[in-house]
């Protein structure tokens, strides 16, 4: 069972993790330690491997540090589903395999503190609390969706020996 | 059917005809990363792709400008490895002090018209000040460019500003900026570039300053159609605006009725006229950032402190954004001026942009920057607060220790 982290629109890479808390600041600190650890630190401290990560618009503006992404990662967030995404951040989630939704229904729907279940490989996510629910995870670009099922860019260029959009 | 600038620099580098849509895979011509993220990258090479050397090492440029010099061992230690690299492979690295990488890599001509600029960090949107494609992206992105001397983009779509008039007195290109935000929102030029028309007569720095800012509005990338440069940089004859190129929104801006512009915290959009900020008590006044760092920054600054003091408990923290700068600026008396009127000088490089040093906030403490974001906590800590403005708001509200309208002077 996962939780969901309901964020609003607009949330900034420095707030995933501030600039003051990179690895080139704190070579010796596991960043994932660091996410959210000053815009929500109950993420910080709490966060389970498997929560999935609710938002509104543009998630993810702003800075291109990639150890926003990185951090997420280690902590294993399963999905993020929001209603939009920065450019930046969006490639960056591909590239280090976190999937990531546009989906109005979901965002609507589910309210920070929500039990799901999250279902990457069957396309979709229960609410466990509430009022319940099963909810589908639309479908991904097909460059994305072949990313992700590599497990992100490097396994993808390691398996197909191209790049996205490149002839075979 | 003509083509947007992006669509002819990116058809030109993949050698075939494309448009807003289609997916590229190109060879940059330049590839940037800094102090801050090269040692991530180059961790990526070696332990996830397996490489110990880059395809082409002259595609490559390293500029150490985040942490200069090193303000902790762990910095230091890391700073040695990336020169380490660089001198294994034969890379270009510009030390600690040359300057904010976006401003080096202009300078330097290292970027040119029509040229595919990538670099790990978001304000890479800024080589579109001379006309080139250039665009932000994360680390494992830059490690497969090294590997492979390859990238793939998808072609933007391009959002078309058409801005007509000249700035009014005591306005330039940074209440523009703001202005977009304020127009466009954080988000509205996502997965787009945006091509500024009507600027031929704009002077490179300001044009620098509007393609910094593109990414704060989404913008993977933001062009300034290439004529009026200085010599230094080639126009390919390919390179030009073409009539009926396609673009994916219009807006016409008239800098007649331009205000000086204030981003409040802690969203670049959340803009007002100065007016509307003027009287917000401010402990720290930053100059500088590859937004607002250079020479005509620095002068405008210098004119309205001209013969006067900072106001009490305010400090005035300039940093140029590049050792040229700060040569230039010695030399025409702008350097003494500052300082004459109670500035700290701070290494020419980002300095206290993203608060890890030379400068950091404090608790509560309340920044007037000229810097691009105002992100809470990106300064310091994260009750402080940052507002956005241009030299001559900085300048003003520096002498006053409120922020201020430099035409009530
Ligand atoms: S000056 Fe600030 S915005 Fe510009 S590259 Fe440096 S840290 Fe980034």
């Amino acid at each position: 069972m996962a939780r969901v982290w309901k964020f609003g629109s607009d949330v900034d890479t420095d707030q995933i993790v501030p600039g003051r808390y990179a690895p080139y600041m704190r070579p010796d600190a596991d960043v994932g330690e660091a996410a959210f650890i000053e815009a929500r630190p109950e993420f910080a401290k709490t966060a389970q491997p498997g929560d999935v990560i609710i938002a509104l618009h543009n998630f993810g503006c702003g800075s291109s540090r990639e150890y926003a992404v990185e951090a997420l990662r280690r902590r294993q967030v399963g999905a993020i589903i929001a209603l939009g995404f920065a450019r930046i951040f969006y490639r960056n989630a591909l590239n280090l395999g976190i999937p990531l939704y546009e989906s109005p229904e979901i965002v609507h729907a589910l309210e920070d503190g929500d039990a799901v279940r999250l279902d990457v490989a069957g396309g979709t996510l229960e609410r466990l609390s509430g009022t319940g629910g099963v909810f589908a995870l639309p479908q991904l670009p097909e460059f994305a969706r072949q990313i992700l099922q590599a497990g992100g860019i490097v396994p993808y260029v390691r398996r197909y020996g191209r790049f996205p959009g490149e002839e075979g | 059917m003509g083509r947007t600038l992006s669509e002819q620099i990116l058809s030109q580098a993949a050698g075939r005809a494309v448009q807003a849509g289609d997916f590229v895979v190109v060879a940059p011509h330049v590839v940037m990363s800094h102090d801050s993220l090269t040692p991530s990258i180059i961790q990526i090479l070696r332990s996830e792709l397996g490489k110990e050397r880059v395809h082409n090492p002259q595609q490559l440029v390293f500029v150490f400008d985040h942490v200069v010099p090193a303000a902790t061992v762990g910095t230091a230690n890391a700073q040695k490895t990336v020169r380490r690299f660089a001198a294994e492979q034969g890379i270009r690295l510009f030390e600690g002090g040359c300057g904010i990488c976006h401003q080096v890599l202009v300078e330097e001509g290292i970027a040119q018209p029509g040229q595919i600029v990538i670099g790990a960090d978001s304000h890479s949107t800024s080589y579109g000040a001379v006309g080139a494609f250039g665009t932000g992206m994360g680390s494992t992105d830059v490690a497969l460019a090294w590997a492979t001397g390859r990238t793939w983009l998808r072609v933007p779509e391009t959002l078309r500003v058409d801005i007509t008039g000249r700035f009014p007195p005591f306005t330039d290109a940074k209440d523009l900026a703001l202005k977009l935000g304020r127009l466009l929102t954080i988000s509205g030029a996502n997965y787009m570039t945006i091509e500024y028309h009507g600027l031929e007569w704009l002077e490179l720095g300001g044009r620098q300053t509007l393609a910094s800012m593109a990414v704060e509005l989404g913008a993977k990338a933001g062009i300034v159609p290439p004529d009026g440069l200085p010599r230094q940089y080639a126009v390919p004859h390919w390179l030009k605006v073409e009539e009926g190129a396609r673009y994916a929104r219009r807006l016409e801006v008239d800098l007649a009725d331009l205000q000086p512009q204030v981003a409040l915290p802690h969203a670049v959009d959340r803009v007002v006229d100065v007016d509307a900020a003027a009287g917000t008590k401010v402990d720290v006044v930053f100059l500088g950032t590859c937004t607002n760092g250079r020479l005509s920054d620095l002068q405008t600054a210098a004119a309205l402190l001209r013969g006067r003091r900072v106001a009490a408990g305010v400090r005035l923290i300039v940093t140029p954004a590049s050792s040229r700068v700060l040569a230039q600026a010695a030399a025409d008396g702008t350097l003494q001026t500052l300082l004459e009127a109670g500035a700290a000088l701070t290494t020419p490089g980002c300095g206290m942009c993203m608060g890890r040093h030379q400068g950091t906030l404090g608790e509560g403490e309340v920044c007037l920057s000229t810097a691009n974001r105002n992100f809470r906590g990106r300064m310091g800590d994260p009750t402080s607060h940052i507002y956005l403005a241009s030299p001559a708001v900085a300048a003003a509200s520096a002498l006053t220790g409120v922020i201020t309208d430099p035409r009530s002077l």
